[in-house]
């Protein structure tokens, strides 16, 4: 498919011109030599022959014109072929070499291009290692920062002055997965990620509104302003947010401060606070079924008694009254019971517990125990599936300040600790052998604040219980000469187990975080006139049951990762594999390696684009053979109501703007030149993932060629498409 | 004369003894057990004084109040309020929509008896 060097033709040309010329001027020499009858003879001889002088010298040209050709490949293509690659060395991030091919030449300067490069590597590492040292102590404030976030137990989301999301952190991940809307096939990941738009999730105005709460208490001087509104989601959970500015670190002089310039961000601070305030309703209604509901019997009572005070009652009466007092008494007396009941059971305490793996804190007991009383501590009948709501500090105060009085008092040698689960709680032992104390010594140990040699705490074992709302006795097993504190504990809700168990499952190390979008500012100009290197991306790529989109083949799978800021966001990726209502042709099964039964209940294409549709949002897709993919999902666009109408760019073409003279443009091909590491080919996130390494390297090059806008790409993109289909 | 007091609730233990307590004062006591039965008796009846719980089903006493009030013909009526609720906003609210005073449950029967003779320009005996 490579165009013909003009160059080449107008050689070809010239010598065919110049033998045809020599022919004549040898011929008219000869010519001029000869007396009229040789003339004549020689006439008559040549005149039948023409076709072969003619003939002979096309055969001469061909093998002239062959010769050019060896000669022009060798001493034009393959230099320029040489040039291509040296301008992806130029560009090259990363060390890159040339292979040494053709004439001597040719390889003694790819060799001397090598050296250049590995000099020019060599100093660019030296710098790159200063720049490292000076940024390093940035680099890990930054980290310390994010790790701080990653690890925070409220979720964190720092956005830019336009709502792009700069940070977030695991909590805030796992709520967004809850917000999220169906089944969560991308895991919220279509809503939270760095550099979306938070009013994704949030009501513009209602932000809006916080910052200008928060502008005006700037403007009156109040030193942290914040601001709070509490928002529903679509999926009908209450948050309640609190946003915070942050503040532009200005350069003095910088002209005069208005608070637009001031703030450069906020920071949001979510809570779902759906719970807590269901279980203040509830509060809210046991108080008013208290209040209410007893003054309506109390008037009863109260207005019987006067009646009963009377002296002329009659007995019928006077019967009727206490009638009236005996069934209201009843009644309240029941009322308060079912209140209690359900007080206990719904109403945990407002001490704030934490989530905690039962046997972590039987382990963390048996150290600090054994550390402290200097007395062995063993585990035993520990159930390890248990979570427990507590808060372990006073929790284990109050089982070594035990311990401790049972090993200066009664002389304990050893100590045991079990933990078992009784439906609702949970009872953790201490359990000792030999002596038994009294009730009054347990109920002194109780009541008595806690001390620690020196140290006293204002809290006693039974406040420590109570704040729990738990219960705690001691009891003896005679029969194994054994006595035990018993604690009841109250066991964490699932929800929050679940939270806390995926917080360990997820490597928490974050790509979380990208603090240099503040410096973006306005995304008003159209997507068009923007740097490429500004730009967000989606790149993607899917498999497919076959090549003919029209003929019946669909999608079975749909791979993408997110390119933000030029960096490639590995933890953002949406992966998903989908049943295309249809069986898998044998014959592609070797190609993307999915099988029926891989795709057998998984959702259909309805259900997955309008989730990949919110994912690619506010980016600019990228795909390799583009023109391939976007056919597929534009023939759903009309079952699923499912439009793309971002634009698109095309790695295969804009390879091919960036070197003509390849013979390839496969993505292995490309992937080999760039020296991008192959991984996972022909699964749809493997090749989305190469594509967006070559996507991240074609950017510079481009610039190279002065395309610096999506516009410009665009373009370039489509004369490439033109002129490859006219060869 | 003989007053007519309506007694509007859905209490029958409050009911039989503030029927007992009227009754010895000397009132002519009909009852009502909901909003829309008191509403009747009260266009029937024309009782001068009407104890009004609030909480009725049917009709609540706010919207029995606000019916009567609407009545040009029930002017005379005086209307005073027995409920359980006790917050001030409930409070205000019986006044806004006319009532003429507000008891909060629980309340004495000697008092009350004093307010509805005050309300009827009687002195207590």
């Amino acid at each position: 498919m490579r165009k013909i060097d003009p160059r080449l033709v107008l050689a070809v040309a010239a010598s065919g011109l110049v033998m045809a010329l020599w022919l004549v001027l040898m011929s008219v020499i000869v010519w001029s030599t000869l007396d009229p009858q040789e003339r004549l003879a020689v006439g008559d001889v040549l005149a039948p022959r023409t076709v072969l002088v003619a003939m002979g010298w096309l055969l001469g040209l061909f093998l002239v014109a062959g010769t050019l050709h060896v000669l022009h490949r060798r001493y034009v293509g393959d230099p320029h072929r040489l040039l291509e690659k040296i301008r992806v060395v130029v560009t090259a991030t990363t060390p890159q070499q040339l292979t040494p091919r053709g004439t001597a030449e040719m390889q003694a300067m790819a060799r001397a291009v090598n050296e250049l490069a590995a000099q020019r590597d060599q100093l660019r590492g030296d710098m790159a290692a200063q720049v490292a040292q000076a940024s390093y102590s940035v680099q890990q404030e930054k980290n310390r920062l994010a790790a701080l976030m990653a690890e925070l137990n409220q979720s964190v989301v720092v956005c830019n002055r336009d709502g792009r999301i700069l940070l977030y952190n695991q909590r805030a991940r796992q709520q967004f997965r809850q917000l999220a809307q169906g089944p969560g096939l991308a895991a919220g990941a279509e809503l939270i990620g760095i550099g979306r738009s938070i009013y994704a999730v949030f009501d513009q105005q209602l932000l809006a509104h916080a910052l200008e709460r928060i502008h005006q208490g700037m403007a009156r001087g109040v030193a942290s302003p914040s601001a709070q509104f509490v928002t529903t989601t679509q999926g009908g959970q209450l948050l309640r947010v609190q946003v915070a500015p942050v503040r532009a670190a200005l350069a003095e002089g910088a002209g005069e401060e208005t608070l637009e310039s001031v703030v450069s961000g906020f920071v949001l601070m979510l809570d779902n606070v759906t719970a807590s305030v269901e279980e203040e309703a509830a509060r809210d209604q046991l108080l008013h079924g208290l209040t209410e509901g007893s003054r309506a019997s109390l008037a009863n009572i109260q207005a019987a008694v006067d009646m009963l005070g009377y002296s002329d009652l009659e007995p019928a009466m006077r019967e009727r009254f206490l009638g009236v007092v005996r069934d209201e008494v009843g009644a309240m007396g029941r009322r308060i019971t079912d209140l209690a009941q359900r007080a206990t059971q719904r109403l945990k305490t407002r001490w704030p517990m934490e989530d905690m793996l039962g046997a972590d804190l039987a382990a963390a007991a048996q150290r600090r125990i054994a550390a402290q009383c200097d007395r062995p501590v063993s585990l035993d009948a520990i159930d390890g599936s248990l979570w427990l709501k507590v808060d372990s500090y006073t929790l284990l105060q109050a089982l070594t300040y035990l311990a401790h009085r049972l090993v200066d008092e009664f002389d304990v040698r050893f100590l045991q600790l079990r933990l078992q689960g009784t439906g609702t709680h949970a009872q953790l032992d201490l359990v000792w052998s030999g002596q038994a104390m009294s009730n009054e010594t347990v109920m002194s140990w109780e009541m008595d604040s806690m001390r620690f040699g020196n140290e006293r705490s204002p809290l006693t074992v039974r406040d420590v219980v109570e704040r729990h709302g738990g219960e705690m006795w001691f009891e003896r097993e005679r029969v194994r000469h054994q006595a035990f504190f018993r604690f009841m504990l109250p066991l964490a809700s699932v929800q929050g187990v679940v939270d806390a168990a995926l917080g360990e499952s997820e490597y928490s190390r974050p790509e979380y975080y990208d603090f240099d979008l503040f410096k973006q500012a306005d995304q008003g100009s159209a997507l068009d006139d923007r740097p490429l290197s500004e730009l967000a991306y989606t790149v993607f790529d899917t498999e497919t049951t076959g090549l003919n989109p029209a003929g019946g083949d669909a999608i079975i799978q749909i791979g993408a990762a997110r390119i933000v800021n030029g960096k490639l966001l590995r933890q953002e990726c949406f992966e998903q594999l989908v049943d295309p209502g249809r069986g898998i042709p044998a014959a592609s099964i070797p190609i993307h390696g999915i099988t029926d039964d891989m795709v057998a209940g998984k959702p259909r294409i309805g259900e997955v684009l309008p989730v990949f549709h919110a994912f690619t949002q506010d980016t600019v897709l990228v795909a390799h053979n583009a023109a391939f993919d976007m056919r597929f999902l534009q023939l759903q666009e009309k079952a699923t109501g499912v439009a793309f109408h971002q634009p698109v760019l095309d790695t295969l073409l804009l390879s091919a703007v960036v070197h003509p003279n390849q013979e390839s443009h496969r993505l292995e091909a490309i992937a080999e030149r760039f020296n991008v590491t192959v991984l996972g080919r022909h699964t749809a996130l493997g090749d989305a993932l190469v594509t967006a390494e070559i996507w991240l390297r074609l950017i510079p090059l481009l610039q190279e060629q002065g395309i610096h806008t999506l516009r410009q790409a665009r373009e370039a993109a489509q004369k490439t498409y033109y002129a490859r289909l006219k060869y | 004369m003989t007053h007519k007091i309506l007694i509007a609730d859905d209490e029958p233990n409050i009911v039989i003894s503030l029927e007992y307590l009227l009754q010895r004062e000397g009132y002519a006591v009909l009852v009502a057990r909901d909003g829309q039965e008191a509403l009747d008796t009260i266009a029937r009846e024309q009782p001068a004084l009407v104890l009004l719980d609030v909480m009725m089903p049917h009709k609540t006493g706010f919207e029995v109040c606000q019916a009567v009030r609407a009545d040009e013909a029930l002017q005379g009526t005086k209307i005073l309020m027995l409920t359980a609720k006790g917050r001030e906003t409930d409070v205000a609210k019986g006044m806004a929509l006319g009532a003429n005073a507000y008891m909060t449950k629980p309340f004495s029967t000697r008092e009350l008896v004093q307010k509805v003779a005050e309300l009827l320009g009687e002195t207590p005996a």
